[in-house]
């Protein structure tokens, strides 16, 4: 009877025991969820974004929209062809430029440029985007993301670095624009 | 020989004790009638995970878990390896098997009560076992490094960054940085073939172990009830005077389905082989349209049928609300009939979501809202539209076709569906109605008002008003007719 209320050496042992493995695994989930969760916390604020050049303004003509390649600022050395990206360029006219993301607004497929009907086309859904990156038709519920652009020293640099999502931060620079259709 | 055999058998059974309790879970009894033919999908199941696991880690031997190489180790796979296809065909139809028969066990569990008292913990490790199912799918196809995975990612973390304050994190934490890279393949790797796996054997062993205490569901019949005070009773007495030694009684049925299955695997293997990879997964080739696996085919048409507006909640609340019906469907039906000719609603249910999930992934088959990205240069216009027509309606076939049109309106059959077909359009729609359409947009359609000059404009809808079926008349505007013709505004004038 008195061995139930009262603590005896093995059974303080055992529960110092336990404790001892508690701490331990307290202790070293820390390191385990940073690691875990190191994606995450690296890319606070602009951590992962940084500017990258597209090329000579020269590399497009004005008035028109042309794709350009830029590889990712973040790179690992298993990541193969997956960190080069494409964005669409769009010189509207001398140093004034549009930059738009080849991920559709609506779930990321690649858009791509129709000039002779001058829309974005979505393989995906059906999304269409005019030419100024604005919602034409179909299920996006915003225009096209667009980079953050600089001319310096006749080359057009963009900041870049992560995936364009409708949470990203790329989304948050470029809101709805009115559309032309009603 | 046989005495040897016997002899070692000893030797380790008097140092394991497994005999005794194996002997006990294969022959417990089992009411007679559910040795039957719907009762074989559970094994079925069990038969082909284990098929998967012994494939997958043969698949494992060759490929590589790294972005700069896993696509080119499916293609020494396909094309180097001795019979590399041959597993890869049967680890991608084995897993298409898996999860069809898995839905047909839900389903025939569903209609068969078995998720009711006491079998309501099964039910639910039974759903948990659905998920991860769907896990290893969805982690599998990104396995399968190509095009089509990579872009799957995209959709993925589009959907997943929608959830509010937590979605850039989750995005970050499912690519493993900040795009679809290196680490997003290897985590999804050690999903596949770590976490998940481990989770499906842990949760399959509960699973068969609940099966083995509780006793297989017996065969329901209308107007037995099952009430707790008293189920478990009348189930003893069910196996004690109608039941069989699940070994050998039940069994048989379960193996011959389980090896007809894993040949129909192997047969589909051998005929279809392997699945993909499609194209090199570099993001800066964008001509591509990116489908998903057969199973998600029915999502793929939901997110382009869905209004906008309601895509977001849709998402982000439907699975939420579908996952914690399933769980919670034990505690609201534990009791009451288990005949699924006393419940109407559970066989509307199940033919209610069977015809949506069938109309959806019909649809994606074909994907009539996609436009059809090279129509406007592949289907050139139908010479016989062009017959007998003026300069100006031939400028607007030019325009029709150079303008892309047909990326989402078909003429003759072939071009997209996004639009409707033009093929009739001069019957719907006026002269003025074809002008305001085509520069102001609407409906779906995007404004060409910008796009085209005032000239491409009449000459475009110069051609679309040629286009009506023969014996039938071009709509025109009746208040139009009446302004022009001077007789009839003479009578209508007279009118008070």
């Amino acid at each position: 009877m008195s061995n139930e209320t009262t603590l005896s050496r093995r059974g303080f042992f055992t529960k110092i025991g336990i404790l001892l493995n508690g701490l331990v695994a307290a202790a070293l989930a820390v390191p385990m969820a940073g690691f875990l969760l190191s994606s995450i916390t690296r890319g606070r604020g602009n951590g992962y974004l940084s500017w990258v050049p597209l090329g000579p303004v020269s590399d497009f003509p004005e008035g028109e929209t042309r794709l350009a390649t830029f590889r990712n600022p973040y790179v690992m050395p298993t990541d193969g062809k997956t960190v080069d990206t494409a964005c669409w360029v769009r010189r509207i006219a001398g140093d004034q430029f549009q930059v738009f993301a080849v991920n559709c607004a609506h779930l990321g497929c690649p858009v791509r440029w129709f000039s002779q009907s001058g829309l974005f086309m979505c393989p995906c859904h059906g999304g269409a985007y005019y030419s100024d990156g604005s919602r034409a038709s179909g299920p996006p519920e915003r225009g096209l993301f667009e980079y953050p652009y600089k001319v310096q020293d006749g080359t057009v640099s963009i900041q870049a670095g992560e995936l364009p999502t409708p949470g990203a931060a790329i989304a948050a620079l470029t809101g709805e624009k009115p559309s032309c259709a009603s | 020989m046989r005495i040897m055999i016997g002899k070692i058998g000893q030797w380790f059974d008097r140092r394991l004790q497994l005999a005794a309790p194996i002997r006990e879970a294969v022959e417990h009894p089992v009411p007679r009638r559910t040795a039957s033919w719907w009762y074989v999908f559970g094994s079925a199941a069990l038969t082909v995970f284990i098929l998967q696991i012994v494939t997958g880690i043969l698949l494992a031997l060759i490929y590589v878990p790294s972005a700069a190489e896993a696509w080119s180790s499916l293609q020494a796979l396909n094309h180097d390896v001795t019979l590399g296809w041959f597993i890869r065909a049967m680890h991608g139809w084995g897993s298409n098997f898996m999860l069809a028969i898995v839905l047909i066990h839900m389903v025939q569990v569903f209609l068969f009560g078995a998720y009711k008292f006491p079998r309501e913990l099964t039910w639910i490790v039974g759903v948990f076992l659905l998920l991860m199912t769907l896990g290893m799918a969805f982690s599998g196809q990104v396995l399968r490094f190509d095009q089509d995975a990579y872009w799957g990612l995209g959709i993925g973390a589009s959907i997943a960054s929608r959830v509010p304050i937590l979605g850039p994190s989750i995005v970050r934490l499912m690519l493993g940085g900040p795009i679809i890279a290196g680490a997003t393949l290897s985590r999804f790797f050690a999903l596949h073939v770590f976490v998940i796996p481990g989770m499906l054997i842990v949760f399959v062993g509960l699973h068969l172990l609940m099966v083995l205490k509780l006793g297989i569901n017996e065969w329901p019949m209308p107007g037995r009830v099952v009430r707790r005070g008293t189920y478990v009773s009348e189930y003893h007495e069910l196996t004690k005077k109608d039941g069989a030694p699940f070994f050998p009684y039940a069994v048989w049925k379960d193996l011959f389905f389980a090896a007809c299955v894993i040949l129909a695997i192997a047969a589909c293997a051998l005929y279809f082989g392997p699945f993909g990879p499609t194209g090199q997964p570099d993001p800066t080739i964008i001509q591509t349209a990116p489908k998903p696996d057969y199973f998600f085919l029915w999502l793929y048409a939901l997110l382009s049928l869905l209004p906008p507006a309601l895509e977001t909640p849709a998402l982000l609340v439907g699975p939420v609300v579908v996952i914690a019906g399933l769980l919670l469907l034990p505690f609201f039906s534990g009791e009451g009939e288990k005949s699924w000719k006393r419940r109407p609603i559970a066989v509307l249910t199940v033919l209610l979501i069977a015809i949506t999930l069938g109309t959806f992934t019909h649809l994606a088959e074909f994907t009539p809202w996609s436009p059809h990205m090279s129509a406007w240069s592949g289907d050139p216009v139908p010479v016989r539209l062009l017959h007998g027509t003026t300069a100006l309606e031939r400028q607007g076939a030019l325009v029709f076709q150079a303008k892309q049109c047909r990326n989402c309106h078909s003429l003759g059959d072939s071009g997209g569906q996004r639009g409707p077909a033009l093929d009739g359009v001069a019957v719907r729609l006026t002269q003025n109605q074809l002008i305001r359409q085509v520069i102001q947009g609407g409906g779906n359609m995007p404004a060409y008002g910008n796009n085209l000059s005032p000239a491409e404009t009449t000459a475009l809808v110069a051609f679309l008003e040629t286009l009506y079926p023969a014996g039938q008349t071009p709509a025109r505007d009746a208040s139009r007719d009446t302004v022009l013709s001077d007789i009839p505004v003479k009578t209508s004038g007279g009118q008070p």
